[in-house]
């Protein structure tokens, strides 16, 4: 496919990529003397105008603690926090007491495991997750393993990087509480059949926690029709703030699980002898939340709404089938996963460069990769590499970006022959 | 092409880089030491053998890593080859002032003939990211030869 051909594939549906990119400042940086071409919005997204403007206006002119003040600009404060709560919620297709906020996925990961581990699990009980867990999907559950001696389990997945869902089967059994995976790997790209993972799970009894740090950006999620019981995402892989985090759990869950901070915004009453909680989802949120970063992410998913999920989904699939083909040319270069479902993530190797020099080269051409492990270390020797180079297209990228990615990649097999 | 990347990946490096020296497991080795760079998922193992008198008598080493480490780590093992581990010590710590940019009027304590070697690993000064990559083997070697067993540049 030629630039221009594939140009006209994306802009059958009238997608104006310039108009978007006009929305987001560091679309017109310059890094290192040349145009940026960032292509690590898998690592975290750009920011439009309109998530750092509803930002400061709210620091200008709206700002105050949230749920303590009697007194207007409180009230204010209060009012966007908990809108920012509906916009999440709606989002995902969940009440708003399902949304918990926290500082991060991470955060998300590691309250499930903390408080529904220590109320749900115990010694010999089974978690089961995928070969292609995140660390922050694979630690919070060891950490749990070491105090509580619960036991992991690993989803396999074959060498294209499909989830192997009748493998994943046979690990199910009596003692699995607990199944955590991600919506779509952050290396591979490969998308997981949430619905039937979660369908299969909750037929063994157990509950089912998603990763949707990569998968909501691209895909969305509908936790109705998915029915999982838990998923988390993160607000800055979502062009919105970094610091903010959501945990969505179905209410009663949520509510039959001990509390995971202890702090103020998250009692009912407190005595030196007992304290009671409140409901879900003020118990888990102890402390000054980041008031000001929630609202910034209910005005990115705005912003995204107002593009159209199903559109930009429809405009980046088309840049990463571009990037396979183009990148599929380059001699030497591997291509790490080829699911049969996939995001917008291309992860490659180049012979006889490793990516960290691949990212410091291409890099002088103002094109910006991921390079190492991505976080994923188990995976990486799961695919026999120490590391790949990891390109990932979002909603403001655009052909001429793959183009001056295998440019500089060809400036790359310059210097090393 | 952009010459501060042309300096970083000099022919010299890009050689190191391609075909290590001393690049194996010396089964007379009496020290070793792993280093890790959890940031970029780099590992390599260092083995020397030390000799009563504290000299150097052989060094190598092992693993993955950039263009960056591996020829960083080869031209190391060249080079503390005969010394002693306090001359060693005063190398890495010229080396590492280089390659953070710190060794301008500063008087350096090697010999002008090492310097000039590891010289065309100064380069990464220009990439902050990348100096923890060319001083791993050092780090590795360092905690090696002090007995040690695990090196982190973190």
């Amino acid at each position: 496919m030629s630039t221009a051909a594939a140009k006209k594939t994306l802009s059958n549906d009238a997608y104006d990529v310039e108009a978007i990119r006009a929305d987001f400042p560091a679309m017109s940086l310059q890094v290192n003397g040349k145009p940026l071409v960032f292509l690590d919005s898998g690592a975290s997204a750009q920011k439009p105008s309109v998530v750092l403007e509803r930002m400061d206006r709210m620091y200008r002119s709206e700002y105050a603690n949230v749920h303590r003040g009697a007194y207007r600009l409180s009230e204010l404060a209060t009012e966007n926090y908990e809108n920012a709560r509906k916009t999440v919620a709606q989002f995902m297709n969940a009440s708003v007491d399902e949304i918990v906020f926290t500082r991060s996925v991470t955060a998300a990961i590691n309250l499930v495991a903390h408080s529904f581990g220590r109320a749900f699990l115990k010694a010999g009980d089974e978690v089961v997750i995928s070969h292609m867990e995140h660390h922050a999907n694979i630690v919070p559950w060891q950490l749990l393993r070491d105090i509580m001696g619960i036991v992991i389990k690993v989803a396999p997945i074959d060498d294209d990087g499909n989830f192997l869902i009748d493998e994943f089967k046979k690990l199910l059994g009596p003692k699995t509480k607990l199944v955590a995976i991600t919506h779509c790997s952050n290396v591979l790209g490969t998308i997981t059949p949430i619905k039937e993972i979660t369908r299969i799970a909750h037929e063994a009894g157990a509950k089912v926690l998603i990763d949707g740090a990569q998968g909501i950006v691209h895909l969305g999620v509908d936790v109705r029709d998915v029915d999982c019981d838990f998923y988390g995402f993160t607000g800055h892989k979502l062009y919105g703030p970094t610091g903010i985090g959501v945990l969505y759990g179905k209410r009663d869950l949520l509510n039959a699980l001990p509390p995971y901070e202890g702090g103020g915004d998250m009692i009912e009453l407190v005595t030196f002898e007992k304290t009671t909680y409140r409901e879900a989802p003020a118990r888990f949120e102890a402390g000054t939340p980041p008031i000001v970063e929630a609202v910034g992410l209910a005005a990115a998913i705005d912003y995204v709404n107002s593009v159209g999920l199903d559109r930009i989904a429809k405009h980046e699939t088309g840049l990463r089938d571009y990037a396979m083909k183009r990148l599929g040319e380059i001699d030497g270069l591997t291509i790490i996963g080829r699911p049969r479902e996939k995001g917008p993530i291309v992860s490659f190797t180049l012979e006889g460069a490793h990516p960290h020099d691949i990212a410091t080269i291409i890099d002088s051409k103002g094109v910006a990769v991921r390079a190492g492990h991505h976080c994923a270390q188990p995976l990486m020797e799961r695919c026999n590499v120490a590391a790949t180079a990891r390109a990932s297209f979002a909603m403001y990228n655009r052909i001429e970006d793959v183009d001056a990615l295998v440019d500089a990649l060809n400036t790359v097999k310059d210097i090393f022959g | 092409m952009d010459d501060d990347i042309r300096e970083l990946y000099q022919e010299v490096i890009l050689d190191h880089g391609k075909n290590p020296r001393n690049f194996r497991h010396p089964d007379d080795a009496n020290h070793e030491a792993h280093g890790n760079n959890p940031l970029c998922g780099d590992r390599l193992t260092v083995y020397v053998r030390l000799g009563s008198d504290s000299r150097i008598e052989d060094a190598a080493f092992e693993g993955r890593g950039c263009a960056i480490s591996v020829a960083s780590a080869s031209m190391m093992t060249d080079i503390v080859l005969g010394k002693t581990v306090t001359e060693v010590e005063a190398l890495f710590d010229d080396f590492h002032k280089m390659c953070k940019g710190e060794d301008e009027g500063v008087a350096l304590k090697g010999p002008e003939e090492d310097l000039d070697k590891l010289r065309v690993l100064a380069g990464v000064r220009q990439f902050p990211m990348r100096v923890k990559c060319a001083t791993l083997a050092w780090h590795t070697l360092n905690e090696a030869v002090h007995g040690g067993d695990k090196t982190s540049t973190e």
